[in-house]
């Protein structure tokens, strides 16, 4: 078979954003913050996240090694979720963790994940799937994390 | 080089399949090995003529599943040369092994102060048991460091193995950096300054003659799977009088001499300490692998993969932008391999090559302070094995040149 089906998977977009991650830089004083680490091979993202008094998500950066995978999807995800409320973020992630595991959803979701519903393709690699939703699992933990640092039990922990 | 190993090859079912569109290239033998037709056999006869528990009944079925059991012991005896079968315990595996000792010996032998000496190239299994003592105990964990050349700086050793040491814990080979480790004189070392010396065998055993006796190890740990016998069933080779002193590990079952309602006796060895059931059929597939590499012989299994690294090392080294840990001279390089592809991740790397049908390993192999001491946090990892070929060698170096390909240029830029 060759390499050709890894064109489905490494399209033009993903690997521009991993040569080129947008929003790659801390935000010291962002209000929400996690650290979040691939457990099978150990990549490590630090996500921040600003929320301004109504909720919504303000500024948002991230930090950190990883795969192509893992490093693109962490650019396309600050991307979609820029400006958004906590709520949109929230069910843009739920969308996400369900596109790549290949259960269906209408349109319009998919749509609002931009860029980041091209990962989509991923499900057929079953052992980069965790790569691609580690970031916008930082983005639901983060964004569930109480002040004192517990996380709500609302399905923060899926896909773990 | 043409092998005559190259048909054992046969023997594996499923290496006979492929894998999207390609021949299967099994290059992870360092997570576990394929099993040949030979241990697979034995399995399914134990389970179908002579599964019984042991040493608990006196049917004839229980007398058989009790002999193949023992036999199995006996046999890994003889591959190792302990002197004695009752200084051979079955355990779940090298893990199960080295925590053993850490809890059994380890728990009895060391208070706050002493130090336990250890490489930094552990996998997390002869790393984690001894840090986790030291921290319960008051006891200091240090460490041995590397030369440039990924070898076990023994200058190094030789200041850090003191009279305060009295454990001293290093893998005979690495699965991360294809290195041998000197662990007789290791031991040596140990013994003259009265600590004991624990060999984690993992990546050894399976791929060259061992033996204990010579080596003078007080504990040898090791796993049947990496050797082609079944999961869940592993080796721990100790030293009679230091298994006698020992407390036992796990309580229960089989493991007892007589007991009363306040108080018991143990067990003789080995018993003591293979507390309840154990992994009957394992023991039996770990005897039939034995046998299967003793057919072989492990001088041949040795030169085999040897012969494979000669080959490969250099071409692989050749190729631009493709950097290999460990040592560079192939003759000091086992048919472990870890590498990397400049500027790319080895996850994105796995699944190219996996896209040719080559299964390599990508992570931190469950050595993350060896890779933080690298400086690395993953690398790729290639594995060989006695059944693999140069077929197999050069079948990795195309995919690697076809992966390098496919980031760098061409197909990225078709889409
Ligand atoms: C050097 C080394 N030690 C210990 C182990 C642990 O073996 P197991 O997981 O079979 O207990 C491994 C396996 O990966 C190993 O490579």
């Amino acid at each position: 078979m060759g390499l050709e089906r890894l064109n489905s998977l490494y399209r033009e977009v993903i690997l521009d954003h991993s040569d080129h991650p947008h929003h790659k830089h801390a935000l010291p004083d962002a209000t929400h913050k996690i650290t979040l680490k691939n457990p099978t091979c150990g990549d490590v993202i630090n996500l921040d996240i600003d929320l301004d008094d109504h909720d919504k998500i303000k500024d948002i950066g991230f930090t950190g090694d990883g795969c192509t995978i893992s490093q693109s999807s962490a650019s396309m995800m600050t991307d979609a979720v820029m400006g958004k409320s906590k709520e949109q973020a929230l069910h843009m992630a739920k969308t996400f963790s369900d596109m790549v595991m290949g259960k269906k959803h209408p349109q319009a979701d998919l749509d609002e994940l931009q860029d980041a519903a091209i990962l989509s393709n991923v499900m057929t690699f079953p052992a980069r799937i965790k790569c691609a939703t580690l970031s916008w699992w930082a983005l639901q933990r983060a964004l569930l994390k109480q002040p004192d640092g517990s996380v709500d039990s609302d399905d923060s922990d899926k896909g773990e | 080089m043409d092998s005559t190993l190259n048909k054992v090859m046969n023997d594996f079912p499923i290496l006979n399949q492929k894998v999207n569109d390609e021949r299967l290239v099994y290059l992870d033998n360092a997570a576990t090995a394929q099993r040949p037709n030979q241990v697979i056999k034995a399995l399914t006869h134990f389970y179908q003529t002579d599964n019984a528990n042991v040493h608990r009944g006196v049917h004839t079925l229980a007398e058989r599943a009790t002999a193949d059991y023992e036999a199995a012991r006996r046999k890994v005896q003889k591959f190792i040369n302990a002197p004695e079968p009752e200084e051979v315990i079955f355990t779940k595996g090298c893990t199960d092994g080295l925590n053993l000792v850490a809890s059994t010996y380890g728990e009895a032998n060391i208070s706050a102060g002493d130090e336990i000496v250890i490489s930094i190239m552990e996998h997390h299994s002869n790393l984690i048991p001894w840090q986790q003592l030291a921290n319960r105990k008051g006891a200091t964990l240090k460490y041995i460091h590397l030369t440039a050349d990924g070898e076990l700086d023994l200058d190094e050793a030789a200041q850090l193995i003191t009279d305060k040491t009295k454990i001293v814990a290093v893998a005979h080979a690495s699965n991360v950096m294809g290195t041998v480790n000197p662990i007789k004189q290791l031991a040596k070392l140990a013994h003259q300054h009265g600590a004991i010396f624990v060999g984690d065998g993992a990546q050894a055993v399976p791929h060259m003659a061992v033996d204990v006796q010579d080596l003078d190890v007080d504990f040898y740990a090791f796993s049947g799977h990496k050797m082609m016998g079944p999961t869940g069933i592993g080796i721990l080779y100790g030293k009679r009088q230091l298994l006698e002193a020992m407390p036992p590990y796990q309580y229960g079952g089989e493991m007892i001499g007589f007991v009363h309602e306040q108080d018991s006796t143990w067990a003789e060895l080995p018993y003591k300490f293979e507390a309840g059931t154990q992994n009957i059929a394992g023991a039996v597939g770990l005897g039939a692998a034995v046998d299967y590499l003793t057919g072989i012989g492990m001088d041949a299994v040795h030169e085999h993969e040897q012969q494979l690294v000669n080959y490969l090392l250099p071409k692989m080294e050749a190729i631009d932008g493709v950097q290999v840990y460990g040592p560079q001279d192939p003759a000091k390089h086992t048919g472990v391999i870890a590498f990397n592809l400049e500027n790319l991740h080895p996850h994105d790397v796995a699944t190219a090559l996996d896209m040719e049908g080559v299964a390599v390993r990508a992570g931190h192999h469950c050595a993350q302070p060896l890779m933080t001491y690298l400086g690395l946090t993953a690398t790729a990892r290639a594995s060989f094995y006695l059944y693999n070929t140069q077929a197999d060698a050069d079948r990795l170096l195309v995919a690697i040149q076809e992966t390098k390909e496919f980031f760098n240029h061409g197909s990225r830029k078709t889409k």
